[in-house]
């Protein structure tokens, strides 16, 4: 997995692509959040537009994360969803969890 | 290997995680010769991983001196695949609903549930060396909804 981080004003976006699965890009992810927490950056926004596989253990990761940041009063919301990554999000009705965007300055305005 | 008009392939791998990928290639590459594609090869590679991970995560407990076994059999528009581990076996029925709404913000326990998403039969069951089996089945011809 890849990811790039741009900070707009206190919102932090982190685009990510390939594959978010076990033992490699659920590490990252963590990683990716814990650091913007360290970085007082509680306002985030993942752009998903890239990631080609997502695994339980990527969605587990991604659960994990919006606990973390809600818990520190925080929020975590979702873009740029492919057709398949929303399917692997509503079977498990975790797309009634996480705010999803297609739009980014829709994405960067719902803080 | 074709065999009367199968497609087959087999696998002893190690327990890492890193082998997820070999086993996802085979599949893709078996899909291919067969002439399968567009979003099937996806769900099939999604079951798959899941599968894997939980045999070396969970059966095998990542010691990669435990092998996990994978069989792959392509034939007509059926696609089984069965993974095996060896280690100590479980009953599928102790794993929470993740769709319960008290357990969807836990963190695990969502790898069998998608397993039975994506394929159109999933059983468990005890593998020759001990460990567990489970054999998933895809049939193309009768899975007309995405995923």
């Amino acid at each position: 997995m890849k990811s790039s981080i741009r900070d707009l004003g206190d919102i932090r976006v982190i685009e990510l692509s390939g594959k978010i699965t076990i033992g490699a890009g659920d590490v990252k992810l963590r990683e990716l959040i814990s650091q913007a927490v360290e970085d007082g950056k509680n306002s985030i926004v993942l752009d998903l537009g890239g990631v080609t596989a997502i695994d339980s253990s990527g969605i587990g990761e991604m659960v994990a994360c919006y606990t973390t940041v809600t818990k520190r009063g925080g929020q975590l919301k979702l873009m740029h969803l492919s057709p398949k990554i929303t399917d692997i999000l509503q079977v498990t009705q975790l797309i009634t969890v996480f705010d999803v965007f297609d739009d980014e300055r829709e994405a960067l305005g719902s803080f | 290997m074709a065999d009367n008009g199968q497609l087959k392939a087999n696998l002893v791998l190690a327990s890492r995680f890193e082998n997820i990928e070999v086993a996802e290639r085979v599949l893709l590459d078996l899909c291919r010769r067969a002439g399968l594609g567009g979003d099937d090869d996806y769900w099939l590679v999604t079951a798959l991983r899941e599968a894997l991970a939980n045999a070396i995560r969970h059966g095998n407990g990542q010691d990669p001196t435990r092998h996990v076994r994978v069989a792959y059999v392509v034939e007509n528009s059926t696609v089984t695949i069965t993974v095996e581990d060896q280690g100590e076996g479980f009953d599928p029925k102790d794993i929470p609903d993740p769709t319960d709404p008290e357990n969807l913000l836990r963190p695990n326990g969502r790898g069998i549930f998608y397993m039975r998403q994506f394929m159109n039969r999933v059983d468990f069951g005890p593998a020759p060396d001990g460990g567990t089996a489970v054999r998933m089945v895809r049939d193309l011809a009768h899975t007309d909804t995405d995923p």
